[in-house]
Parts: structure tokens; C-alpha cells; sequence
């Protein structure tokens, strides 16, 4: 049971956009331009931060359903979603990313923990300004929405398979703020 | 020296919003909802919520910046501000923000923290599902900018007064249509 009235039988974030929509949309707008708007980073590896930085917070609803958009994303290579989300090593992952989800594992601890080595490290295998911005704003908001969602204690589907029909959706829509049905 | 090359001379969040319009857009609606719009929480309580979070997080920028505008709101002054940082079990505020401070702590630390013995202290006192949700979510948010801020490794002035002089024009500008680099 959430800890307050949100609509019975809708999980996670969408419970809690449907309770306050004011607030809802500006949350789905910025998913949206951070997770499927311009970045040199693609959306499958976007998606990708946002399940690490979920598994990281322990956060089973938004680690899931992100994780189950990730693999929709990566196709053939969504193996690395897995291998991520379980803390092994990927042979599908670039170094470039490797040193970028680093950094976003740094930040899901505390702003204050990402030192300039991090950073260098991640320019060495290329990553430009863009790739650190995008990483550290996508793993500071999932830090945000990890803590709202399990702070009020919204509904979470036990079974892996409920949200596969999520992760499609993500992945082929994109991030729409839900609508209260019309009176 | 922040992580990544930001317009100069634009301390804490300014950097990031003005490298990123595109994100500062909704990141500002957020808190213009959160922190400005009509609400049984006065303004000042939204914005204390905001600078006790900062604080726990260790964010210099966004407790000082925050505070400052709570200042504002409030009519009150730093000592107060600071005595809600150190002990707000004794500050001067109500039993119900008290419920909803504490609230935000757990928030800070995990969502998980959250307890139902919590929020049914915060309901005992009066307080309502929607400011149990602005308050999960405002201290969510400031889990957020805390790390946006620090996490590029963005400048932030050390003076206290810059922040607090300022107070008064960012409550009177809102964030709707924040303009970082005013």
C-alpha cells in the first residue's frame, strides 16, 4: 500500500504523475529530453545509466522496467544490460562506457565523490562534455526518482515479466506523461 | 574548477542550466511547481525543506542559495536558518514541519527509509497526502540538483552574504523562466 491515496493498481511513477499532475509533467518531460532527446550517448545506453544507478538504490521498480527498456534498445546486444544491472564485465561494452557508468556510480553515492581522475579517465576513451553532463544529470535524477518512488511506497510488480510490456512501450514511445481517464 | 567547460563566471546551478537549456527548461517548471505554486505549505516551509536536504547532502550552492530565499520568505535570519540545519527537533517551527523534516531525512538517505510510523506522525499533526507527496518529492529533487551541482564539480562563492542578498530577487523571479545568467 502507498502511503498516500494514488490511483489502486498503478504502479511506480505512473501512480504517482496521475496523482499530481503538476508535477508529473515536468518529470516526464525531463525523461524524456534526457533519456530519448539529442546526446552523443544513444538512448539504449541512456537507458542503460538508469538501471545502474536504479540497481544501485536498490530501487526494483525503476531498475526494472529501465532495465527492461535497455534490452528492448541494445537488440542483440542486450546481454550487457544484465551483465550490468549483475555487476559482471561485458564484452559488449566500450571502455569509453564503462568509464561513464563509473562515473554515474559515483554520483549515485554523492555528487561530491566524482574526482577529476574519473573525469580524465572518461575523456581518455573519448568522452567530450556532453557524454559527462548527460552521464552525471541522468544519474543524479535517477537518485531523484528512485527516492520518490520507493519514498512513498508505490506499487511494484514482483514478476520480471510484468514489465516487458513497460520497457517495449519506453522504447518505442518514449516518456508521455499518463492521463487521468476523462470524467 | 568545474569537471566540464562551463560559461564563466556562472556560479552552482547557472553553469549547468545555461550549457543545457534543454534540460534546465523542465528542471525549472519542477521546482517552479514544487517550490512556488500554490500550496498549504508556505513558500519559506517548501524552501527550508529544500535547503535541510541541501545541507545533509553537503551541497555549499544549493543550502546557501536556498536559505537565503528561505531567509527571504520568512523574515528570519541566518542563526534561524542554521538551527534547522544543526537540531530542527528544537527549532522554532511547527510540530507538523518537524514530522515533515524528518520525513525528507529519509528521503535523503533512501526511499526505503521512509517508514509508516513516519508519515502516520506527519498525518497525526495535519499534515495532507499532497504535502506528504511535495515533501517525499522536494527532498527527491534536491537529491538531484545536490548532485547535478556537485557531481560537475561546479564553483560556488564562500561568501554567505552573496546568498543571501540574493534571496530576495531569485523569490521575486520565480524559476519558471529562470534566467541563469541574471
Amino acid at each position: 500500500m502507498a502511503y498516500i491515496a494514488v490511483p489502486e493498481g498503478v504502479p511506480g511513477i505512473r501512480s504517482l504523475a496521475l496523482f499530481r499532475p503538476e508535477t508529473g509533467k515536468p518529470l516526464y518531460d525531463l525523461a524524456q529530453v534526457l533519456l530519448r532527446g539529442p546526446s552523443p550517448l544513444t538512448p539504449a545506453e541512456r537507458e542503460l545509466i538508469a538501471a545502474h544507478v536504479s540497481a544501485l538504490n536498490n530501487c526494483t521498480f525503476c531498475m526494472s522496467s529501465h532495465a527492461a527498456a535497455a534490452r528492448e534498445l541494445f537488440g542483440e546486444e542486450r546481454e550487457i544490460v544484465d551483465c550490468v544491472i549483475g555487476n559482471n564485465p561485458s564484452g559488449f561494452m566500450s571502455d569509453k562506457l564503462k568509464a561513464l557508468l563509473h562515473i554515474a556510480g559515483k554520483v549515485q553515492q554523492s555528487g561530491k565523490h566524482v574526482m577529476s581522475e574519473d573525469i580524465e579517465e572518461a575523456r581518455k576513451f573519448g568522452a567530450d562534455d556532453r557524454d559527462i553532463h548527460d552521464t552525471v544529470l541522468i544519474a543524479a535524477t535517477f537518485s531523484m526518482f528512485n527516492r520518490y518512488v520507493d519514498g512513498l511506497a508505490t506499487l511494484t510488480p514482483d514478476d520480471p515479466k510484468e514489465y516487458e510490456p513497460m520497457g517495449k512501450r519506453l522504447a518505442s514511445m518514449g516518456y508521455l506523461s499518463p492521463q487521468n481517464p476523462k470524467p | 574548477m568545474a569537471h566540464i567547460a562551463l560559461p564563466d563566471g556562472l556560479p552552482g546551478i547557472r553553469g549547468p542550466m545555461a550549457f543545457r537549456p534543454e534540460t534546465a527548461k523542465p528542471l525549472n517548471e519542477l521546482a517552479e511547481v514544487l517550490l512556488r505554486s500554490e500550496n498549504s505549505l508556505i513558500r519559506g516551509e517548501r524552501e527550508l525543506i529544500a535547503t535541510y536536504v541541501s545541507y545533509l547532502n553537503d551541497c555549499f550552492f544549493c543550502q546557501n542559495a536556498h536559505g537565503g530565499i528561505a531567509q527571504h520568505y520568512l523574515q528570519c535570519d541566518l542563526t534561524f536558518i542554521q538551527n534547522v540545519k544543526s537540531n530542527f527537533a528544537e527549532a522554532d517551527i511547527s510540530e507538523k514541519l518537524k514530522a515533515l523534516l524528518s520525513i525528507a531525512a529519509s528521503v535523503q538517505k533512501g526511499g526505503k527509509n521512509v517508514t509508516s510510523d513516519q508519515v502516520e506522525k506527519a498525518k497525526s499533526l495535519g499534515a495532507t497526502d499532497l504535502e506528504i507527496h511535495d515533501t517525499v518529492l522536494i527532498s527527491a529533487a534536491f537529491c538531484m540538483f545536490n548532485r547535478y551541482v556537485d557531481g560537475l564539480g561546479t564553483p560556488a562563492p564562500s561568501d554567505i552574504s552573496f546568498y543571501v542578498n540574493r534571496g530576495k530577487q531569485r523569490a521575486e523571479e520565480g524559476y519558471a523562466n529562470y534566467n541563469p545568467y541574471h
